[in-house]
């Protein structure tokens, strides 16, 4: 087995290593974590619950944003339907309070709803860095087997253990099959 | 987004997906309806024809915009006719959808994985087409950004404690959270197309869609993580939805109208007629396209069933409407309901009962749940049910007002009937664009599904 090399002897992005299921991922994320490595990052075509714990990702930032969203909307709601009733436009109708709270609940539940909707989508891609029009990993030619049946890890070269013939081999003691330099 | 519940054999029909899919073929297949396969006369025929009928559309708003809301049937006593019957039907046909989309994924149904693009697409749809009707129902149309709260020179606010103006906020709130869910759930679908694209422009057109996602294992944790919070938050949206729109009805004066059921059996009445839709559009689609390997028998079975159910809480909502009548010992109400069964309009009611109440009972039979062409025809018997549920809910309450003298009736003009159809052109147009353009099952979802998506880690040597 031999590393993909890239003509490019200047600096590369990472080198990255591809296995063929996703429990050797899991298990080479979790090596590649007790390792040391922080700069790294597993691809793999579904969504892989382990890799959350073996690469101890817990990221709840995009709940914070959601529930701040909601209560926004929700207070957003309210204080529109109250101040357009008791302060823009008062009608009084037999003498009913201006502020009718219960006649608010449909407003505020709906603006509730589309503000922390759309809260959670937009910082979910705006935390994920998205959209990118340009990113090194593509620079791979299997990697666009990642949104089909291959699993990859990439060992970013920013990482301070990175060195670019140890970590190959730390890559090959995972069991990769085959590995390549990232071009930036 | 699990792993696969595995069910007790007794209840189950056949595999989520068939067996001897790997993440290969799946991929493979399923893009490859998007990227490979060659336009069908059979497609062009399908989509000339709903093209055509929603040329009815473009001339019935045409000449509506000419006249006014006069050239349709509606006149006092009934000045709610086929748009309202026609935008709470859409909009309840959308309702399946964000059941299959939210409800499910928070329940931890895997099946739904197969199905729920194509329902959140119909949804989409269903729910344009409903917005349609309020709009054009206006008679001024141009002016219809009237009903939102925005500053103008008039100072004029829309009211905040008609059910109306919840109307807007629900309606428009739905379309836009399922849009957006649509198209959080499509972002992984469409790097795979960019991937497997052959030709440059279209792995451009995918990647352009695609963002940029590739596939990194710290933006599929947040990426579940937005994808559960926005199925949280739809899951209240959808119930809310349907229960506004009953109270459009519910909190006039109306005998008919005005009763506490509504809600609830609104809201099943819209899930039923939304399964229904689903199982119209989807056992065709899966014959056509060859998918009969992972939107499968449990499928068809399992959408029968809730079809089923809700079509018995429906057929709750008759007897109680009926029994509510009765036992209000207000002469009004008792008249209305023996109107209904008996008036000039009983044989729309009549029939209603046969689709909603007769019908649906066939479902309890395994037999007739996993006979596609069977299920394909209840279905559509369902649709025309649940139209006319909405049509007897509206015009029979409307059409006998409480004064003798100001009784009338109510006949859909060719303009009705011009612009319903041309919506349903419209839907059938934009399925059938759907089908060809975005990759009609979710491909990532459907990957976890597989034998090979479960996580066996080799033991450390």
């Amino acid at each position: 087995m031999s590393v993909h090399a890239i003509e490019d002897t200047g600096s590369i992005y990472g080198l990255m290593a591809e296995f063929e299921t996703a429990g050797d991922l899991v298990a080479a994320a979790r090596k590649t974590r007790e390792a040391g490595f922080r700069k790294f990052d597993a691809f793999s075509p579904f969504p892989i619950h382990d890799l959350d714990e073996a690469m101890d990702l817990h990221d709840n930032r995009v709940s914070l944003f959601t529930l701040i969203g909601g209560l926004i909307g929700c207070c957003g709601g309210f204080g529109l339907a109250s101040w357009v009733e008791a302060v823009a436009l008062p009608l009084n109708i037999g003498g009913r309070p201006y502020i009718s709270a219960p006649m608010y609940i449909p407003i505020t539940f709906e603006c509730t709803v589309l503000i922390g909707g759309l809260t959670a989508a937009i910082s979910m891609f705006i935390m994920n860095g998205l959209p990118s029009p340009y990113h090194p990993v593509f620079n791979v030619e299997r990697f666009t087997d990642a949104s089909r049946n291959k699993f990859f890890l990439c060992i970013e070269s920013e990482d301070p253990n990175f060195d670019r013939e140890l970590t190959a081999g730390f890559l090959e003691s995972l069991g990769s099959e085959e590995i390549a330099e990232v071009a930036r | 987004m699990a792993q696969p519940v595995e069910l007790p054999s007794k209840i189950e029909v056949g595999p989520v997906i068939d067996e001897g899919h790997s993440l290969a073929s799946l991929s493979d297949k399923i893009a490859g309806i998007v990227l490979k396969r060659k336009i069908t006369l059979g497609w062009v025929f399908g989509f000339l024809i709903a093209f055509g009928v929603m040329q009815a559309l473009l001339a019935g708003a045409t000449w509506l915009f000419v006249k006014g809301v006069g050239i349709w049937g509606i006149n006092i006593p009934v000045g709610w006719g086929f748009a309202i019957v026609n935008f709470v039907w859409w909009i309840g046909i959308g309702h399946a959808g964000t059941l299959i989309s939210a409800i499910l994924l928070l329940l931890n149904q895997s099946w739904r994985n197969a199905i729920n693009r194509f329902a959140e697409a119909m949804t989409i749809f269903a729910v344009l087409c409903a917005g349609m009707f309020p709009v054009l129902h206006t008679g001024r149309p141009w002016l219809a950004y009237w009903l939102l709260p925005y500053p103008n020179t008039m100072w004029l606010w829309p009211q905040f404690r008609s059910p109306l103006v919840w109307d807007v906020f629900a309606v428009s709130t739905y379309l836009t959270i399922s849009a957006v869910f649509w198209y959080v759930g499509l972002v992984p679908d469409f790097a795979t197309l960019r991937d497997s694209a052959k030709q440059r422009w279209k792995a451009f057109a995918f990647g352009f869609l695609s963002m940029g996602w590739r596939n990194s294992a710290r933006h599929w944790q947040r990426y579940e993580k937005a994808a559960l919070l926005l199925a949280g938050l739809s899951t209240p949206l959808v119930l809310s939805v349907h229960t506004v729109v009953s109270f459009d009805f519910a909190v006039a004066m109306l005998p008919g109208w005005h009763t506490t059921i509504f809600p609830p059996y609104f809201v099943a009445g819209a899930i039923y007629s939304g399964f229904a839709m689903v199982l119209t559009l989807m056992i065709p689609a899966r014959r056509f396209y060859g998918l009969e390997d992972v939107v499968t028998m449990r499928h068809l079975n399992n959408m029968a069933k809730l079809t089923l159910t809700t079509g018995l809480i429906v057929g709750y909502g008759y007897m109680m409407e009926a029994f509510f009548g009765y036992y209000s010992a207000d002469i009004y109400e008792k008249f209305m309901i023996w109107n209904r069964m008996t008036g000039p309009y009983a044989p729309f009611y009549w029939t209603l009962i046969f689709c909603n109440v007769i019908t649906p009972n066939f479902l309890w039979f395994k037999q007739i749940r996993t006979r596609p062409l069977v299920l394909w025809c209840i279905s559509i018997v369902v649709n025309i049910g649940m139209w006319l549920e909405r049509f007897v809910i509206v015009i029979t309450s409307l059409h006998r007002d409480f004064l003798p003298s100001s009784w009338g009736m109510y006949w859909p003009t060719v303009w009705d009937w011009a612009i319903y159809l041309g919506t349903l052109g419209f839907f059938m147009t934009c399925i059938f664009l759907f089908i060809r353009a975005l990759p009609m099952i979710t491909i990532f979802e459907l990957r976890m599904l597989l034998p090979g998506a479960r996580v066996k880690e080799p033991v450390a040597q």
